[in-house]
């Protein structure tokens, strides 16, 4: 399989992915918003369409639109200009309607947009992995090095703000990376499942994990491993990389959940 | 006395056609344990909501350390326990997590703990008798012992100033008067300014220096030997 150019370029950035989409993921699910990612890679579609239409790399356009969108949400969000589930609500169907109504007019919809919905192991190139592993690399360390204050706004939110913590500002730093993680993601997961890979391994490791630092930890392990097995699975049984990859992070949670119980019974 | 906290005028209100409270002026000189009480709606939560910052006055002005309230949380002065304090998290966070948290400040804002911070999460765990708990997650603690973890957090970062907005909601009474001891002996040991809210003065009439019952303004000032005796439950605190 390795044997393969795609496959390393796959596996390449599959591994970046596989790290990166649970450790954004996971200040997502803490804060209950787990549904932004589905969001933001409706409006990740809209961004691909409009590249289709200018003639202008999709990745690209669509990074601009994700982080942009994952920033708009945020700010609904924080200003109480509206409640979250209607700011998400107004994000998915303009996103998708915006997409939709481009790309047809662009022509674009054929077997290439496809792949980009559900992920494809042929599309990633050598310079798409330099690109997801330079800014998904930078993703990683910038959550390295603001973990503590990313937990502790997790943790209590007003608790922050009285601590005199910057809390809007790093909220919107979760919300832009969770957009970079999105347009970063779709060559290998696919815009319409990326989101399950931000959430499926976090809430499994939640089950098993005695610590929040364990419970990350063990989220990007789940992440990883799923997007590893997925792909091998997606190489030999001829699939959308993004389903198999998807499928085995759910079934990680159910061994998770069903591993907990078990436990709780010994 | 140099002052903690300073509010004056202060109006506030969600509907601003219907104020929470009206004209609420108050100096608390550091170092004093005062305990506020009012009926329910009365305007206690935003009393410290106000004074904290995460509220804005409409009219009048709050001032902490004879300053504006964002400079003294940026300096790290103000340590807080919020109305029914619960983990904003779904996962399993540690007793030793959650206090960690509260070294967090916007000084000490990137990178991982150093040696000092976490000597002083383990002394403030130490202080509220949590040490055996500390790898625990706090969901798995009784009430009791989850409000010590939530003081422990607010404590760690050596605040000047600690408010507490209902810390005994849903504890049982002996907790009550477990945690009105640990707040007197916290009070003594570190020399810090306590704004200590509740719906009652409870256990901590016996050990706050200074009661306030707030019914739309400050209804009542004074010591615990001043309050009226149909004050000592605060639902009855009508004009």
């Amino acid at each position: 399989m390795l044997d393969h150019e795609f496959m390393r370029l796959a596996f390449g950035a599959g591994a970046v992915v596989g790290v990166l989409a649970p450790a954004v993921g996971f200040f997502l699910v803490q804060r209950r918003m787990s549904l932004i990612g589905d969001g933001i890679g409706h409006v990740a579609f809209a961004g691909v369409a409009l590249g289709y239409l200018l003639g202008i790399a999709p990745v690209a356009t669509a990074l601009v639109a994700s982080v942009a969108g994952a920033i708009a949400v945020e700010w609904l969000r924080a200003n109480r200009r509206t409640a979250g589930d209607q700011a998400l609500a107004l994000l998915f169907y303009t996103g998708i309607a915006a997409g939709v109504v481009i790309i047809s007019s662009a022509g674009a919809l054929n077997a290439n947009l496809f792949s980009l919905l559900f992920g494809s192991i042929l599309t990633v190139t050598r310079g798409g992995l330099l690109l997801v592993a330079v800014m998904g690399g930078a993703g990683l360390a910038l959550i390295a090095v603001l973990y503590r204050a990313l937990v502790a706004v997790a943790l209590d939110e007003e608790g922050a703000r009285v601590s005199g913590l910057p809390v809007g500002t790093l909220n919107v730093v979760v919300a832009g990376l969770a957009g970079v993680t999105i347009a970063l993601s779709m060559r290998i997961v696919g815009i319409l499942l990326i989101a399950a890979l931000m959430v499926l391994p976090v809430t499994a490791a939640g089950r098993v994990a005695h610590s929040v630092a364990w419970t990350f930890a063990l989220a990007m392990a789940i992440g990883l491993g799923s997007v590893f097995v997925g792909l091998t699975i997606s190489y030999y049984a001829d699939l959308a990389p993004g389903g198999a990859i998807v499928l085995v992070a759910a079934g990680a949670y159910v061994a998770a959940a069903a591993g907990a119980r078990l436990a709780a019974r010994a | 006395m140099p002052l903690a906290v300073e509010l004056a005028a202060v109006r506030f209100g969600y509907d601003p056609r219907r104020p929470v409270l009206e004209d609420v002026s108050l100096a608390i000189p550091e170092g004093q344990f005062v305990a506020v009480a009012g009926p329910n709606g009365g305007g206690k939560t935003t009393l410290s909501r106000l004074t904290v910052g995460l509220d804005q006055p409409q009219a009048g002005s709050v001032r902490l350390f004879g300053g504006p309230v964002d400079t003294a949380s940026r300096r790290g002065l103000v340590g807080y326990l919020p109305q029914r304090a619960q983990l904003g998290i779904e996962a399993p966070a540690t007793v030793r997590e959650v206090v960690s948290a509260g070294r967090v400040t916007r000084r000490r804002l990137l990178g991982p703990l150093t040696a000092a911070d976490r000597d002083a999460v383990v002394a403030a765990i130490a202080r509220v008798g949590l040490i055996e708990q500390a790898d625990r997650p706090v969901t798995s603690l009784s009430g009791g012992q989850q409000q010590r973890a939530f003081i422990a957090k607010a404590i760690v970062a050596q605040p000047r100033l600690l408010i507490l907005d209902e810390p005994t909601t849903g504890v049982d009474a002996d907790a009550q008067d477990a945690l009105a001891a640990l707040l007197a002996r916290l009070h003594g040991e570190l020399h810090v300014t306590v704004l200590y809210v509740s719906h009652e003065f409870g256990a901590v009439e016996h050990v706050a220096e200074r009661l306030l019952l707030v019914r739309g303004g400050i209804a009542f000032d004074g010591s615990p030997a001043e309050l009226p005796e149909r004050w000592h439950d605060p639902s009855h605190a009508h004009a």
